[in-house]
């Protein structure tokens, strides 16, 4: 294992000093426990969005803090989902008066410890809604799983709920337009090569160097299947044409097409999946009326990429176009 | 003879001991279905546990009482889904057990007990490839031992020898909850990771309470 570390149990807090360091224009790192807030705090009378999960995903979610998007992100240890009392303090700081909406991907870890925390700040009376995102097409039924897991349709999630709490909209508009998101939006991933947590020292799954994972998550686990290393432009339409039969898109409909790196590929690559998959989609008449292209929702060093769609209305695009100032994302 | 106070403490030292002990085989059968963090998060979250025993100004009163350290400790330190799970079910164990020792009947109770947390929390039957699969049989054994007029360590004795057959019982089990669930039928073959530790938590009662008697 080579990696620009110096203690594997300091990794997470040696990061989030070093993130708070370069950015203190945006974000304010807090130690004891661990989460993440916007600089000056919650915003009055604005409900307040908090997401979380296992480090090791950067820039999700801490990347993801500032005017526009989140109040508060929790980091939990590399791929382990923070703890209640982290996730508490953060759900208390980013209630301004109006509630909170936390947005958690359907992990176990990641639900089972929102849960608790959401218990424990409504008895601190800071009213919360929680949004489990759920968008990956690779887990097909939830009858014989723990469900899909939510990936890097939670970036599209947290942009446009953000944008929804950011102009006004109350705990209900807010909740509402999240579910909005999350029931309009799909992804599908691949892993070219494995990465290393670095408590663990060694990958998190062995693929030999001539095959590839389809269906992966993004906590470093395998995916559904094994196949032999094909093209991109093959790869690219094995991710995407299961996203958009599950979304059932017509000819006509406008989406926002989002290729995320895993954060060992390069932009070149991205782009070339980006190319097939727009080709593809406008194959079938469908318009890409948004798009994104870049390393947002990461696996470490892990090479590999995912195919987002998310169905684009006029609220959405309205909500995803508003300005936005995080670490990660801005415009 | 019963299991007080002092058994209790041991049993969390004995258990910080075999989860570091183990950390390296956890990590490998989590990282094989899952993502590879489950030794690592216990370790980090019964070191905790230790630090603050050791740091108790004064012995507790109740076995409840050590229980409910473990319960709060591991909920506030470990994360992923084994935090909340064993949080849960040390705590249910701990409102069962707030007596300062433990009879037969006592020893029944908390197993049932974490068993009742572990599926209240996780919402898993048998049969899932979870650590249901090791405490489920384990609070039948206790049970059944207690019938049989087992005292306390035959009862914890029969409990972790049923969660070590519940354990192997995960190995041909397809997964449909958790992690590992994502992998369908590619994680039959592979030992269930939280059954494995849920039977070394249980194998570290009985070695305490082997040095208590």
């Amino acid at each position: 294992m080579k990696k620009l570390i110096n203690d594997p149990a300091q990794v997470v807090s040696e990061t989030l000093d070093g993130f708070g360091a370069a950015h203190a224009d945006v974000v304010a790192v807090h130690h004891d426990p661990d989460y993440v807030t916007r600089a000056g705090g919650a915003v009055s009378g604005k409900v307040g969005l908090v997401s979380g999960g296992g480090s090791g995903h950067e820039p999700l979610h801490a990347g993801f803090v500032g005017a526009g998007m989140l109040d508060a992100a929790v980091p939990g240890a590399v791929f382990t989902s923070p703890t209640p009392d982290q996730i508490l303090p953060a759900l208390q700081a980013a209630d301004a008066g109006a509630g909170v909406l936390a947005i958690v991907k359907n992990y176990t870890g990641d639900v089972l410890n929102f849960e608790t925390a959401v218990e424990l700040a409504e008895a601190e009376d800071v009213a919360v809604r929680t949004v489990v995102v759920d968008d990956d097409v690779a887990v097909q039924d939830s009858l014989y799983t723990a469900g899909r897991r939510g990936v890097a349709g939670t970036v599209a999630v947290e942009k446009i709920a953000g944008a929804a709490a950011e102009r006004g909209d109350d705990l209900d508009a807010v909740e509402a337009v999240a579910r909005k998101v999350v029931a309009n939006v799909r992804s599908m991933g691949v892993a070219l090569t494995a990465c290393t947590v670095p408590h663990a020292g060694k990958p998190s799954f062995d693929l030999p160097e001539d095959e590839i994972e389809i269906g992966i998550g993004i906590h470093g686990e395998p995916g559904r299947r094994r196949i032999p290393l094909a093209s991109a432009d093959e790869i690219t339409e094995l991710l995407l044409t299961p996203v958009v039969d599950d979304l059932g898109l017509a000819s006509g409909e406008d989406v926002l097409l989002f290729v995320n790196g895993m954060g060992g590929t390069p932009a070149s690559e991205l782009y070339i999946v980006y190319r097939k998959a727009r080709a593809l989609l406008e194959e079938r008449g469908v318009n890409v009326t948004r798009s994104l292209v870049g390393n947002y929702v990461t696996s470490l060093e892990m090479q590999g990429a995912s195919v987002t769609v998310l169905r684009l209305d006029g609220e959405l695009t309205t909500l995803w176009d508003a300005p936005v100032h995080t670490t990660a994302l801005r415009w | 003879m019963a299991l007080d106070v002092a058994w209790a403490v041991d049993w969390v030292r004995e258990s910080a001991r075999t989860v570091v002990e183990h950390r390296d085989e956890l990590v490998e059968l989590d990282r094989q279905i899952g993502d590879g963090d489950h030794g690592e998060n216990l370790k980090r979250g019964f070191t905790a546990v230790v630090g603050k025993l050791d740091a108790l100004a004064e012995p507790p009163a109740a076995v409840g009482d050590v229980l409910k350290l473990v319960a709060t400790t591991l909920m506030s330190t470990v994360g992923g889904a084994a935090g909340p799970l064993y949080g849960t079910a040390y705590l249910r164990a701990a409102k069962a057990t707030a007596v300062p020792a433990l009879d037969p009947a006592g020893v029944v109770a908390l197993v049932e007990a974490a068993l009742d947390g572990v599926v209240a929390r996780g919402k898993a039957t048998t049969g899932e490839k979870t650590m249901v699969d090791a405490w489920s049989p384990a609070a039948e054994a206790a049970a059944a031992s207690a019938a049989a007029g087992g005292d306390p360590v035959a009862v914890l004795t029969a409990a972790a020898h049923a969660a070590a057959e519940g354990a192997d019982s995960t190995v041909p089990l397809v997964a449909t909850k958790g992690r590992a669930s994502y992998l369908g039928e590619r994680s039959a073959g592979h030992l269930d990771p939280g059954a494995r530790s849920t039977q070394l938590l249980l194998e570290a009662a009985v070695v305490a309470a082997g040095r208590a008697s």
